[in-house]
């Protein structure tokens, strides 16, 4: 089975975001750049799959500008067999990017997609949810377990409330959530190796997608910040204060 | 102009995040329609009627939307929203995993976790985890919207009337099955909807410790949280979690104890109405958001907290 794995560039999970002056955006020039996180897990997944004999390729794709071949990267030498970038400088919202997710996927025909539930940058969480609608597949969101078997698989999924497991025909999609694993780091020899696989390059125009985005940003602005509290010395006062004066308690 | 939101509940009652996400279609006008699809769902359809605002409740009654099933819901909300401005829904869980399937299928953007209606195309959104907000515009014709439950008041769940009616079922799209669910069982209220929150980070040390926070929870009729490093390091189910990746809660108290404050917690219930912090590390960022600090050992505080709650006044 083959597998497909979407890793997005996005600002470091560290870095503490800066919204531009003009308000048009946060500040991304010269700001630490990874993988995001909940890719990582997907890739990490990917790789798991292979190595229990339940995946025969795993391929990371990534769309973006230039610098998400260092994503592409990432992937490979967490252990991903090759690559996939769709070059674009276009902001590219969840709609489109799905769009051209179905368009690579014609060309591979994997049987497994996974994508990280939801990028940190825009915290949407909607582009796994729309490539299954494209292609007509199931989904397996939030997922903290997969158990491919034949031509289905379970998924246990993270809800509010608990835990769910579904069945899903195959091919699916999966996005990750925190708990499916704990990624590994990429080793010295592995990093060197991941220089010499291949990375298709590709482009919207070839895969003919129209990427253009839906929503307009009208504004970016810091959130209202919280005036700062008081310390107090004591439980005794915490819970009087609590009772009297936030009147939060009785 | 009309709008559709998609009602969560468990066939028997509405789940509370469906009253905020009512409240947010009601801010941007025009008649309210709520869809309950569910099997043998006549409680939540007969809850939705009486929901202040709600003009009309669609109900969608058969054995292939019994547990949410995406792959299933989708083109019966596809469907009604062809003739609808605007399709909504709380961004639970559920709804998060559905109605992105449903704007795909229309051919449209989603705009996820809005926080303020601006007009009834503008919405404000966090992004970055809560460090910027982004005012966006939809040309699209029909808008695909989830709501984060703690930007609005709910909707009064009394004193509507709504009329009620069928809607046919689409079948089942034979692409996923549900086979089980683990609901965590807890007496205490849920962590979304709770007034009062307690949580603990990794200064708990183990997940047996979470038993201090809960006799302080069952003493106020609060909920028990946890950050995502509480959780990572195994002390308590990833549904205890709050922030950026978990839950997002505005309760009117909300005692961090034990969490540092990474700016992923912090997303997830900066917007508390009163937020106290018990950190032995003075430095720890969450004292900056907190409105009431006490820097000490949570092993003493919380226990004495504990004892002094059960004096009562």
């Amino acid at each position: 089975m083959k597998v497909l794995v979407a890793v997005k560039r996005v600002v470091d999970f560290n870095v503490k975001v800066r919204v531009k002056a003009d308000k048009t955006g946060v500040e991304t020039a010269n700001v630490k750049m990874s993988m995001n996180p909940f890719d990582e897990i997907g890739v990490e997944e990917a790789i798991r799959l292979k190595e229990a004999g339940k995946a025969t390729e795993v391929v990371a794709v990534s769309i973006g500008v230039a610098q998400a071949q260092e994503t592409i990267r990432t992937a490979l030498a967490m252990g991903a067999d090759r690559g996939i970038h769709v070059q674009s400088d276009a902001e590219l919202q969840p709609l489109a990017v799905a769009k051209l997710l179905k368009a690579v996927i014609e060309k591979e025909q994997p049987k497994l997609v996974v994508l990280g539930k939801q990028a940190i940058d825009d915290d949407c969480n909607q582009t796994g949810q729309m490539l299954a609608a494209l292609l007509g597949w199931a989904q397996g969101t939030f997922a903290s377990k997969v158990a491919p078997d034949g031509d289905s698989m379970t998924v246990t999924r993270e809800v509010d409330g608990g835990l769910e497991t579904v069945q899903l025909k195959l091919p699916a999609i999966v996005t990750t959530d925190l708990r499916l694993n704990e990624p590994r780091y990429a080793s010295l020899p592995n990093i060197m190796k991941a220089k010499k696989k291949p990375i298709d390059a590709l482009t919207p125009e070839a895969l003919g997608v129209d990427p253009a985005p839906r929503l307009v940003t009208l504004k970016v602005e810091e959130p209202p910040k919280r005036k700062s509290g008081v310390k107090v010395g004591s439980v005794v006062e915490l819970v009087e204060k609590l009772r009297t004066e936030a009147k939060v308690i009785p | 102009m009309s709008i559709l939101v998609l009602a969560e509940h468990d066939n028997a009652s509405l789940k509370a995040a469906t009253l905020n996400a009512i409240a947010a279609a009601a801010r941007i006008g025009g008649d309210v329609e709520v869809l309950v699809a569910g099997q043998n769902c006549n409680g939540a359809a007969d809850a939705a009627a009486k929901v202040a605002g709600v003009k009309k409740v669609l109900v969608a009654d058969s054995a292939e939307y019994a547990h949410a099933l995406p792959e299933n819901l989708a083109p019966l909300i596809v469907e009604l929203a062809r003739s609808r401005s605007h399709v909504m829904a709380a961004a639970t869980t559920n709804g998060k995993n559905v109605l992105p399937r449903v704007a795909a299928l229309l051919d449209v953007a989603q705009i996820s976790e809005i926080i303020e209606v601006i007009s009834a195309d503008t919405f404000v959104r966090p992004i970055y985890a809560g460090n910027a907000m982004a005012t966006v515009q939809s040309k699209d014709t029909v808008k695909v919207i989830t709501v984060r439950a703690t930007g609005f008041d709910p909707a009064a769940a009394t004193g509507g009337s709504a009329s009620i009616e069928k809607v046919a079922a689409k079948g089942a799209a034979g692409l996923s099955e549900f086979k089980g669910a683990e609901l965590s069982k807890s007496e205490r209220p849920e962590l979304t909807s709770a007034r009062i929150v307690i949580s603990g980070g990794r200064g708990m040390q183990s997940g047996d410790n979470f038993k201090l926070l809960e006799s302080v929870a069952d003493k106020l009729g609060a909920a028990v949280g946890a950050s995502r490093a509480a959780v990572d390091a195994g002390f308590v189910p990833n549904d205890y979690q709050v922030g950026q990746t978990g839950k997002i809660v505005a309760p009117d108290l909300y005692l961090a104890v034990g969490i540092s404050g990474a700016i992923q917690h912090l997303a997830g219930m900066k917007d508390s109405k009163v937020i106290v912090a018990i950190n032995k590390d003075e430095e720890a960022p969450i004292f900056q958001v907190a409105d009431y600090g006490l820097v000490a050992d949570l092993f003493k505080a919380v226990p004495e907290l504990d004892a002094e709650l059960a004096k009562g006044r």
